[in-house]
């Protein structure tokens, strides 16, 4: 020791492992890209457009917050870009892309930035910018378009390019110009809620449907989900109890009447119940962290998603169901906190 | 019963799983330390009330004489760890507290052989319960895994509890230390020796080593010396911080729970540092005075790591040099890193508990700044005794601290630290824990003396 040298002090632990809050954002958006590259195959350039404004928006929108809160800009932690993609996926492919800017200045500024910024978030930012856009333009928002038109790469969709405060364009000749065979222009759970069709679980599965922008293919959301659940960024105890959830309130459904309720695979599978699960119902800051509070919050999405269907006026469900479940998370909190070691027989709080 | 064993491997739940760094001294047999010119002996050497000092300025003392003298039941004494002159007897800083202590210092006689003087030999198989008790007092030994609690206080077991098992344990769950690897190895004997007297003092049946399952050649090592008899038996349990903890190997090897709050002995289970056992072995015969121990030298920027023979008192300025410590800046920890003890200043001395004496500089994770919580739940599934060290987190930042305590169950925290290692938002959660236990502490005793 050759002289004296610098001693630094510090409180245990000296050691730290963990993947740092802006790695995990970055890595739901890695988890995101693959469902936004099969949305841009389905639906060309239109959501593509949709998601690039979007994620620029809420982009813009947070940053701008931070600079009025005279707060250093935290859009570094990708935070941001996670809600701009999350938003995008549940817009229908063709939503106009001024409509798609104020859905995303929306979820950060009132679902995030007045709340104090990431953590403090009451609600999942992205739900809370589709609810208001779903209130505000309830026509563009259920206007659907056909996956797999020919001319997707190269033309827009017409009602994308609407100019702000203008009607857009209708879509209902385009639609049918570009269809093969006869395009309705009605997702599976509209089809099963108004007019009793049901549309074939294979179909669902692989996103052979007409849907929102990211939330048609329930495999490729499945893959995604599989491999932040193999990083250890997404907890996969959420996912699976909304899953359950769907399944148990739906099979109660289904066993009552068959022929009036639908399937719960058919409840699983479509208008992106397995999209919300695995990226939406998930989002930690909403949703509870104490391990039975986890199961019971996932419990009670799955539920109200059936009832809505079922006997809501609309069909956008999930939305609610989980809004809903982040408005209920700090109650469930505090009636499950986890049992304390060597409290066995005792009373948690004598 | 412990769910966690149908899987093959005794373990609790939750806990985490840090990098060991083990193998940079485990194979490193035990060597002396050349004796320091100088020992600085605190008279605070565990929980309890310090010693009284006996001796006087310019006393010639030898090594293994006692030098000051328990006080009351809840004290150890303290004995000479060199045979050398007593310079001075003085306030000198605390590693831990960094309140000032009294101290003896004594120089080191480099002449002297340093032969350590030992009493009357006794058999302990004669003794009576409190006869032993007694005889442990005074050796002066305390708790060698880190939490200096006086070893024979252990032994003053209310009438209501009756001790069936004593644990033995040699986990040495936190990353860098192999002190009680090598003692478990070098020190089998003795530490049988130690495993018996406790036995004899408790009047347990039967004893269980507990050891982690990374050190499963130490467990072929012992098992051809354990007694035939069947009452001592060994068991490898999972390797996971902090299965060491008491609480936690208890559950690991039994499958009980130790309620909040009470000692071991309620559930019938007596939990001795396999380290302190073979120094108690050790001593006990030749009723000598606890004087050195095993001490893991390790970490970063050492030429030199190893297992030390060390004078208690050693100051850590000697002990740097000679494992030739070459950084420039460093993190000085007394124990391991997870829950060891901060160092600022190199005369500070090795004291009874301290285990090992950890240099981190690359390895150390440094200050970083902490973002907001995001509820992750990271923490939750690492705290080994399932509180919610989110909520606690959130709370200490808004300084509820008495509603961390009264709903939270702040006082089960044992410190462990596994919380602060997990978080991703780099939030000093045990650091906000420690600061709001002290806080209710002097609260409570404000409360209390306003009350009379």
């Amino acid at each position: 020791m050759a002289n004296q040298p610098k001693i630094d002090i510090r409180s245990s632990p000296f050691i730290h492992k963990a993947p740092t809050v802006p790695e995990i954002m970055r890595n739901v958006v890695y988890a995101l890209l693959p469902l936004a590259a099969y949305a841009v195959w389905q639906f060309g350039i239109s959501a593509f457009a949709l998601m690039m404004t979007t994620v620029l928006s809420c982009i813009a929108t947070e940053h701008l917050f931070c600079k009025l809160s005279h707060k250093a800009s935290t859009i570094g932690d990708a935070s941001a870009i996670i809600t701009g993609l999350l938003l995008a996926m549940t817009l229908p492919p063709g939503f106009p892309l001024w409509m798609g800017a104020v859905a995303g200045f929306i979820a950060i500024s009132m679902g995030k930035t007045l709340f104090g910024g990431i953590g403090f978030n009451v609600f999942n930012p992205a739900l809370v910018g589709r609810a208001f856009i779903q209130a505000a333009f309830p026509v563009s928002i259920t206007t659907w378009t056909p996956a797999l038109a020919a001319n997707r790469f190269v033309e827009f969709i017409p009602s994308t390019l609407a100019l702000p405060f203008m009607k857009p364009l209708p879509t209902a000749e385009w639609t049918t110009q570009v269809s093969i065979d006869g395009f309705a222009g009605a997702t599976p759970l509209s089809l099963m809620k108004f007019q009793g069709i049901m549309t074939d679980s294979y179909d669902l599965f692989m996103g052979f449907t007409a849907g929102s922008t990211g939330e048609t293919s329930t495999l490729l959301i499945l893959l995604c989900g599989a491999y932040l659940v193999f990083k250890n960024m997404l907890d996969w105890r959420i996912p699976a109890a909304v899953i359950f959830g769907t399944a148990l309130t739906s099979a109660c459904f289904y066993m009552m009447d068959s022929s009036h309720y639908p399937s719960p695979s058919f409840m699983i599978f479509s208008g992106g119940l397995m999209f919300a699960a695995v990226f939406m119902a998930s989002d930690m800051v909403a949703s509870p962290v104490t391990p039975m509070g986890i199961f019971v919050f996932g419990l009670l999405v799955g539920f109200l998603t059936v009832i809505i269907r079922l006997f809501g006026g609309l069909t956008e469900a999930v939305m609610y169901a989980i809004l809903l479940g982040n408005a209920a998370t700090p109650i469930i909190e505090s009636y499950t906190q986890p049992h304390i070691f060597g409290y066995k027989g005792k009373n948690n709080h004598e | 019963m412990n769910l966690f064993n149908f899987f093959g491997k005794k373990t609790f739940p939750h806990g985490i799983h840090p990098e060991g760094f083990k193998e940079e001294t485990h194979d490193h047999q035990t060597r002396r330390l050349p004796f320091p010119p100088q020992v600085t002996l605190p008279l605070a050497q565990s929980v309890g009330k310090p010693p009284v000092p006996i001796v006087h300025i310019g006393q010639h003392v030898q090594r293994g004489e006692l030098i000051a003298k328990a006080n009351g039941f809840m004290s150890v004494p303290l004995h000479a760890s060199v045979t050398g002159t007593v310079k001075r007897i003085e306030l000198v800083p605390d590693a831990a507290t960094g309140n000032k202590e009294q101290a003896i210092i004594i120089q080191t006689s480099l002449s002297s052989s340093q032969i350590a003087v030992h009493h009357a030999s006794q058999d302990f198989e004669q003794m009576s319960p409190e006869q032993l008790i007694q005889a442990i007092q005074d050796i002066g030994l305390v708790g060698l895994g880190g939490a200096a609690f006086p070893a024979h206080v252990k032994l003053n077991i209310p009438k209501e509890h009756k001790v069936h098992t004593v644990i033995v344990n040699g986990c040495e769950c936190e990353p860098f230390m192999t002190t009680d690897h090598r003692v478990m190895l070098e020190q089998i004997d003795y530490m049988l020796t130690g495993i018996h007297i406790i036995m004899k003092a408790v009047g347990a049946e039967k004893a269980i080593i507990g050891i982690e399952d990374n050190k499963l050649n130490v467990i072929e090592e012992i098992k051809p010396f354990l007694p035939s008899d069947g009452r001592i038996t060994i068991e490898a349990v999972m390797t996971k911080y902090p299965q060491g903890a008491g609480k936690m190997l208890v559950y690991s090897l039994l499958g009980q729970e130790t309620p909040s709050g009470e000692r071991s002995s309620s559930i019938g289970v007596i939990i001795y540092n396999v380290a302190t056992l073979a120094s108690l072995g050790e001593l006990f015969p030749q009723a000598q005075g606890f004087i050195e121990r095993v001490i893991t030298i390790t970490g970063d920027n050492l030429n030199n790591p190893g297992n030390y023979l060390v004078p208690i008192g050693t100051p850590l300025r000697y002990i740097l040099e000679h494992a030739e410590f070459t950084g420039i800046e460093a993190e000085l920890i007394l124990g391991g890193p997870m829950m060891g003890t901060p160092v600022g200043f190199l005369n500070t001395p090795v004291k009874k508990s301290t285990g090992t004496v950890l240099v981190l500089d690359e390895r150390s994770s440094k200050y970083a700044d902490s973002s907001p919580c995001i509820k992750c739940s990271r923490c939750l599934q690492a705290c080994p005794i399932n509180l919610n060290p989110s909520e606690l987190g959130l709370l200490a930042a808004k300084r509820k601290y008495d509603v961390m305590e009264e709903q939270f169950h702040l006082k089960d925290c044992f410190e462990c630290g596994s919380c602060s290692y997990v978080c991703p938002s780099n939030i000093p959660l045990v650091q906000y824990f420690r600061i709001a236990k002290t806080l209710n502490k002097e609260r409570h005793l404000l409360d209390a003396s306003e009350l009379q």
